[in-house]
């Protein structure tokens, strides 16, 4: 070529190098990172606290550091230049190598924790004693893996989330919602559990409770050794399971019904605090393929039908063990499953049936009719309780949709999938919230009027792989039973046509076919057919 | 079986084959010369700059096409022959309609500057022009925009997330003058300016100088100044894409010639979108609509008067809205850019925040014509109310906070509107 080369600093190519700065910060990150993987591979750090400090504060740095430099000195608004360009989030070579990095950490921390020197009969060793000086500040215990897994899922939302306000600072609802996320990590997550462990003693034997961790998600709160331990605490642990039950039947719908799904998954929610942070960046990979909302659908309604079979068939197993201390006995526990689904089947089936579609139908009497027809053939028949023992039940559970598919594919593929797979493929609270959001909410995402250019941000940008764009080009709201609320496609849409919002159930879905604009009487008339 | 065949899978050509088939069993075809699927023109920008993969502006799934039986073809039209009902490729295949739809939309309207045709002078409208600015951008430094306005702004905007220095020739005062009201057309100039693009007002294009390869070298405005740069982006509007039916029996002016049921003189031969041009201008409205809402509502037309139910293009009020840089604009009814006699202005700016209001009513019945929104989201449905309502000026700052679209948690301005409302009003009285 013949034109002249007027610099060496590639102008006119995509924006997809490092620029200085961010490559100080990179390296410095790196180096802390480094201390955690010298100490995995066994090397003895002289001074705990002090190398754990260096290393957790050269992370924050870097992290930090790294979003001034992307961010800091550009006007607020959109920051989406190049993101299809750079490797690490257009499924380029960084994104592979970056997945495979966290998915061996999570298969190594779910079933090879010996690796991060969990020792069974000795002392911890390894990348776990690294982090005891900290967890001694907290529980007054050494650390587990869990401990050092939840120090480094609370930083990594804490440092994120800075990023992430960095990068939406023109959008008061970003800035707050983001807060709210960090702040339940922080305080509910990982203090408050800490220090409910340095109270227990004889008297009080409070499992490691995350208290904005609801069943379905924890889908272990009603296994017999936390039921144990709640009941051998006293009225505070009293208040805790009864606060377990009430927050998913009882706490739960209100929120739901007054402010979508929102007010748990990108507002208070541990999974989506660090999709929202730390997995920002990758919410573009989402399948938003018809075909990916149909698999989206059947797999996360069978979990949810799943953790209800593994949990009824685990509290059923310890029911009679002491009838003196369990006023529940194993037929009234039965009856009421039994009953609580029926109702909700019901209701579903006589008051929201034209806001099911076909599939959905056929999938809810089919799921109902199994369940109801296990609970009577063991009824009258005695048969084994859903075929299975609770116990196989339980640690097929807690392997698969617990371990495999919540950490290692969840989190685990973000460079690949996307930040949110097991809030949209697994996840059964967010299958429960959804379905109480789309059949009974006041929330909405509104699209306004004939606005819409179609250009596509909207669907690209969402995570849960909504094609917004499908309704808003419709001038029709959005009901989703997956939508998290986390408002990025009102953030990306350039002509102002989509809002978040709670407003009077009637009118909430709202399909056109003639926009506003055109001719009232075409409107009309077409929009009526 | 009927066959509607549809020149062109622009918004106004897909709108309407959508609709015919949603209202009618004919057989369906739209050709484009462009791309094998519809595809959203504004959101080129974003396919340059790194926000969307171009499959992004897609707004329908391929299988959407044969599920809803509309035939796709790409070819390139190159005649007419509008006595025996038949089209003719560039590659010599037939293809034979019952009714025909125009929709071929706007090219770059070059406006026959010297030098104009040398390499490194585009435009920015079709998925080619888009390709071709990427092959430019390489080696890029600075580039020269000519014309102030969307698309203007849009290509500066695209450039400069390349790190290319970008002059822009504006004819006006300010920026997109020939619409704005000088005030927030100041507002979004600096605005502008801030991000780093030297625009320089009263300033045209007067010829355009290529290097010894027949590259663009530098350009010369009509005062005299040179310019070095590498690209000519050409941004002073698009003009109908009609050369292919030039000396045809189709009435043709700027664009085709269309009456209020866009029919040409031809029968079974309509034409919508950019393409078309009332024969008497609707309203306010220009003869030549180039705007993308414009384009859906003669599709969405025109499927009416070809399913047997004839209907005229009778749009509503008149809405508008594009992005500049960070800042969002929505329009609805008229606000005029210059002062027009028996309307009164009224103009609120943020002093902290990039965002105002513009309205325009009449002076004597206080009737409110129409606002121009900065920074601020507005209710489609409200103000089109409004409009239509013929509501006082009064009435709608009293009630504006109303009309809020912005998103949850924005910082409110009703009550400072109100303020500056009334302060206006003394002062005016």
């Amino acid at each position: 070529m013949s034109r002249v080369q007027y610099n060496m600093a590639l102008s006119g190519q995509p924006p997809q190098e490092l620029s200085v700065w961010q490559k100080v910060f990179v390296f410095i990150g790196m180096l802390g990172l480094l201390v955690l993987l010298l100490a995995t591979f066994n090397y003895q750090f002289p001074n705990k606290t002090l190398w754990l400090s260096l290393s957790l504060g050269s992370i924050c740095i870097g992290v930090i550091g790294f979003s001034w430099s992307l961010y800091g000195d550009k006007p607020s608004g959109i920051k989406n230049d190049g993101v299809w360009f750079k490797p690490l989030t257009s499924r380029g070579l960084w994104a592979w190598l970056f997945g495979i990095f966290i998915t061996l950490f999570y298969v190594v921390l779910y079933f090879f924790p010996q690796y991060l020197g969990l020792n069974a009969d000795a002392e911890n060793t390894g990348l776990i004693v690294l982090f005891d000086p900290l967890s001694y500040a907290l529980s007054g215990n050494p650390a587990s893996q869990w401990f050092m897994y939840g120090t480094l899922y609370t930083l990594s939302i804490l440092i994120f989330g800075i990023k992430f306000i960095w990068k939406y600072r023109h959008s008061q609802y970003e800035v707050i919602r983001t807060l709210s996320v960090m702040f339940f990590q922080t305080a509910f997550a990982f203090i408050i559990p800490e220090l409910m462990a340095r109270l227990n003693g004889e008297s009080l034997q409070l499992p490691y409770y995350d208290l904005k961790n609801i069943w379905p998600l924890n889908y272990y709160n009603f296994e017999q050794y936390r039921i144990d331990g709640f009941l051998n605490s006293g009225t505070i642990g009293m208040a805790l399971l009864i606060f377990g039950v009430i927050s998913i039947f009882v706490i739960t719908p209100i929120l739901t019904y007054k402010y979508g799904k929102r007010w748990y998954c990108s507002w208070v929610c541990g999974c989506g605090g660090l999709a929202e942070t730390a997995g920002d960046p990758f919410r573009q990979l989402s399948d938003k393929r018809q075909i990916a909302w149909k698999v989206e659908r059947w797999v996360v309604h069978s979990v949810v039908v799943f953790v209800t079979l593994m949990t009824t068939a685990v509290i059923y197993s310890y029911l009679d063990y002491d009838a003196a201390k369990y006023w529940l006995n194993k037929d009234i526990f039965l009856g009421l499953v039994a009953l609580l689904l029926t109702l909700v089947f019901a209701w579903a089936m006589l008051f929201r049936r034209e806001e099911l579609q076909k599939d959905a139908q056929y999938g809810a009497i089919g799921y109902f009719v199994i369940i109801i027809g296990l609970l009577t053939i063991h009824f009258f028949w005695g048969s084994q309780l859903f075929l299975f023992q609770a116990e196989t039940l339980r640690t097929t559970y807690a392997f698969l949709i617990g371990s495999v598919f919540s950490g290692v594919i969840g989190v685990g593929f973000y460079p690949i999938f996307g930040n949110r797979v097991w809030c949209r493929f697994g996840c059964p609270m967010a299958a429960i919230l959804g379905f109480q959001q789309r059949l009974f909410s006041k929330f909405r995402i509104t699209t306004n009027g004939g606005q819409c250019i179609s250009c596509g941000n909207c669907s690209t940008y969402c995570e849960m792989g909504i094609d917004v764009r499908a309704y808003a080009q419709k001038g029709q709201n959005i009901v989703r039973s997956s939508c998290v609320g986390c408002g990025i496609c009102a953030e990306v849409c350039p002509r102002g046509v989509l809002k978040l919002e709670n407003d009077s159930p009637e009118g909430r879905i709202n399909p056109k076919d003639v926009l506003l604009g055109n001719d009232v009487d075409l409107m009309n008339y077409v929009n009526q057919k | 079986m009927s066959h509607v065949v549809i020149i062109g899978n622009g918004i106004a050509g897909i709108t309407a084959a959508r609709h015919i088939r949603k209202f009618s069993d004919k057989q369906i075809t739209v050709i484009s010369a462009e791309t094998d699927y519809f595809f959203s023109r504004t959101a080129l920008m974003y396919v340059y700059m790194g926000h969307l993969k171009f499959e992004h502006t897609q707004p329908y799934e391929n299988r959407f096409w044969k599920k809803n039986r509309i035939d796709l073809k790409q070819a390139y039209i190159e005649e007419v022959d509008f006595k025996n009902k038949k089209l003719f490729s560039a590659v010599g295949e037939e293809i034979a309609y019952d009714q025909l739809i125009l929709a071929t939309g706007s090219v770059t309207n070059f406006r026959g500057w010297k030098g104009q045709e040398i390499d490194g002078v585009q435009g920015l409208v079709s998925k080619q022009d888009l390709e071709l600015l990427e092959k430019n951008s390489t080696n890029l430094t600075h580039a020269v925009i000519v014309g102030g306005g969307l698309i203007g702004v849009e290509l500066a905007e695209m450039l400069h997330t390349r790190k290319i220095e970008v002059s822009m020739l504006v004819r006006e005062p300010h920026f997109w003058g020939s619409v704005l009201p000088k005030e927030e057309g100041k507002l979004i100039s600096k605005h502008i300016q801030q991000h780093g693009i030297n625009l320089l007002f009263e300033t045209e294009l007067d010829e355009i100088i290529a290097d010894a390869n027949n590259q663009v070298k530098a350009i010369i405005t009509k005062s005299g100044q040179q310019i070095e740069c590498q690209l000519v982006g050409v941004a002073t509007g698009v003009k109908p894409n009609i050369s292919f039916l030039k000396n045809t029996e189709l009435e043709t002016d700027k664009g085709i010639l269309v009456n209020r049921n866009l029919e040409t003189n031809i029968s079974d031969v309509y034409a919508i979108g950019d393409c078309a041009q009332q024969r008497e201008a609707i309203g306010n409205r220009k003869p030549v609509e180039a705007v993308w809402y414009t384009g859906r509502m003669m599709g969405e037309a025109v499927a009416q008067s070809i399913c047997g139910n004839p209907t005229a293009y009778h749009p509503g009020n008149w809405f508008n809205s594009a992005k500049f840089f960070d800042i969002e604009y929505q329009t609805y009814g008229w606000v005029f850019p210059k002062q027009k006699e028996g309307f009164s202005d009224f103009y609120w700016e943020d002093e902290k925040n990039e965002r105002a209001l513009h309205f325009q009513y009449k002076t004597d019945s206080k009737e409110f014509v129409g606002v121009n929104a900065f920074g601020i989201r507005l209710r489609h449905e409200i103000l089109d109310a409004w409009l239509t309502e013929k509501l006082s000026i009064k009435e709608v700052i009293q009630q504006f906070s109303k009309a809020n679209f912005d998103k949850e948690f924005s910082k409110k301005f009703s009550r400072q509107l109100q303020k500056a409302f009334q302060q206006s009003q003394l002062q005016n009285a």
